[in-house]
């Protein structure tokens, strides 16, 4: 189980004076349950790039194998793809169509053949999951706040029950304790259900504390896919392309030039508490 | 005399059925005075919903108050007569710069407001010149803005406003939608702004760290002004400011973290610098 491209490239308006080579010989596996984060400066082709893995764009040449199947083989059951691979775009909230937040979670489901009684359940134990509360299941979209609105979006993916869930910055405009509820609830997610995540996001902070892996997106490029303390180690290569490290890790790499001797690979508020306890006490 | 001034501002939402009768309303702003004084930097923190864009919306007089006042610039917005007065002295920056930006050359659109306000055609030239220099984009001047990225297409919405000459920059979120990079132009833009040309700024973020230079911070709940004070008297309180949806910068959260472990790190630290510095002294 498994996504895995091949020398994927994607080429907008070829042949047009907007030509532009959006992806450019793309390789990546990810394996089945891993959090990978995604990140690069606006138009480094993130969203380009995550739009293939559920065949919404088909590359202009390249492979794309979902659990080892070439997705653009003949015969190939796109649809099936869709369900299992579910993507939440940017501002997500903007795709609530329904009258009430129940029947808009439904939609997923009802679209995959299920009988009302199954989609109802679905759709209950995706608002769950999301923890939008009960009260809200009969109201309108339009009554709720902004981070409720975004649960109830992302509820309705998660209704299909994808294998791979992909977020196009799941908590932009979101204050910070919507954020990091959005995003504690899909780490737990994560470790109940052996999902995949995809997280495409501007903050540093919020990759750095959820991803097992971080690809980091350049002009199309991959420029790097590791881990993320290896990642931030580039910090002054990742300013160059529009990024940065999380704080702390600023912070770690000040302390070591003042003579502080901390591991420096720091990239959560935890472990830099722990790194800088850990050498404060060894020097008493 | 102060830029920006409220008294008692009250802003009620009407509530309508589907025929569109008014079944109710929801007040978004309680009760709210703020003053602000010409040439501040002023924050505005609070959570989805807590009533803060509907309260910026107020200084330019996108929004009229239900109850009570709100004076931009000593004139009060409720005056018709005021509207464009309120609206040259206060500029407003929003969110999504897809959504501000019209012209299909950087400086037709920046151009765009001086029109509109009728000022003659060697002064509009004048203006854009400057004021694309002042946010650093006058290189792009004849670009078109959809090939620029999020941080300059904002910077170019900034200089669309700076180019009105108003006293008051009003910014919603203007970062919101920005990597790393294009945050801190916006931000360094800002701050030029403020040094070279005096501008108020009032800035509404959900980003703690943007706000630390502030001279004030006011944080909002359920329309209320629920904390004001100066940035390190705010995020001293971290847990009162968790109680309402914030957050602190990363830095004073470690400086909190290591204080919980015995560390006596002094409270209310902003700067990564002001850590390092207490650190390296302890030994």
């Amino acid at each position: 189980m498994s996504i895995r491209l091949e020398h994927l490239n994607y080429i907008y308006s070829p042949g047009t004076a907007y030509e532009k080579h959006a992806l450019k010989d793309i390789n990546l596996t990810i394996p089945q349950g891993e959090f990978v984060g995604i990140i690069g400066h606006t138009g480094s082709g993130k969203s380009t790039l995550i739009q293939h893995l559920n065949g919404l764009i088909r590359a202009s040449s390249g492979k794309i194998y979902y659990n080892e199947k070439d997705i653009y083989q003949e015969g190939y059951h796109m649809k099936e793809l869709r369900s299992e691979v579910g993507l939440v775009f940017q501002y997500p909230e903007h795709q609530l169509f329904e009258v009430d937040v129940m029947t808009d979670v439904c939609f997923g489901p009802k679209n995959q053949g299920l009988s009302p009684e199954e989609c109802k359940e679905r759709a209950l134990e995706a608002l769950k999951l999301v923890g939008l509360k009960e009260k809200y299941y009969n109201a309108s979209p339009f009554e709720l706040s902004g981070g409720q609105k975004r649960r109830a979006a992302i509820a309705g993916v998660l209704a299909v029950k994808p294998k791979v869930l992909v977020l196009d910055e799941p908590t932009a405009g979101l204050d910070p304790r919507g954020r990091d509820d959005i995003l504690e609830q899909i780490a737990c997610l994560h470790k109940e259900t052996d999902m995949t995540v995809i997280l495409v996001s501007h903050s540093m902070e919020d990759i750095a504390r959820f991803a097992d892996r971080i690809i980091v997106m350049n002009n199309g490029e991959v420029m790097y896919n590791d881990e993320p303390k290896k990642v931030f180690a580039h910090f002054r290569e990742l300013e160059e392309v529009g990024l940065a490290a999380p704080q702390v890790t600023y912070i770690m790499y000040d302390l070591k030039e003042r003579g502080l001797l901390v591991n420096e690979d720091v990239t959560t508020v935890e472990e830099a508490a722990d790194e800088i306890m850990r050498v404060l006490e060894t020097r008493k | 005399m102060n830029m920006i001034q409220t008294e008692k501002l009250i802003f009620e939402y009407e509530k309508r059925d589907e025929e569109g009768n008014v079944i109710g309303t929801s007040r978004a702003i309680d009760e709210v005075d703020i003053d602000v004084k010409e040439g501040q930097f002023i924050a505005i923190l609070g959570h989805n919903g807590s009533g803060k864009s509907t309260l910026a919306k107020h200084m330019n007089a996108i929004l009229v108050p239900t109850e009570g006042t709100i004076w931009v610039d000593g004139r009060d917005t409720k005056e018709p007569q005021e509207l464009w007065n309120v609206r040259q002295s206060a500029g407003m920056v929003f969110q999504n710069p897809d959504n501000q930006i019209i012209g299909t050359v950087v400086e037709e659109d920046v151009g765009f407001g001086p029109e509109n306000l009728g000022v003659p055609t060697d002064e509009i030239w004048q203006r854009v010149e400057d004021s694309l220099k002042a946010v650093g984009m006058i290189a792009y001047r004849h670009h078109s803005p959809n090939k620029l990225s999020g941080g300059q297409k904002q910077r170019v919405a900034i200089a669309g406003v700076v180019a009105m000459e108003p006293k008051c920059i009003v910014l919603d979120e203007p970062t919101a939608m920005l990597d790393p990079v294009g945050r801190k132009e916006v931000l360094k833009t800002v701050k030029k702004l403020r040094e070279k040309k005096k501008v108020t700024v009032i800035l509404i973020t959900h980003y703690m760290e943007e706000v630390i230079d502030a001279d004030k911070i006011y944080v909002m709940d359920h329309g209320h002004v629920v904390m004001q004070g100066t940035p390190r008297e705010i995020f001293s309180r971290v847990d009162e400011l968790k109680s309402y949806r914030l957050d602190v910068p990363q830095v004073t959260l470690l400086a909190d973290e290591l204080r919980r472990r015995g560390l006596s790190v002094p409270e209310g630290i902003l700067r990564k610098e002001e850590l390092v510095e207490y650190l390296c002294q302890l030994d």
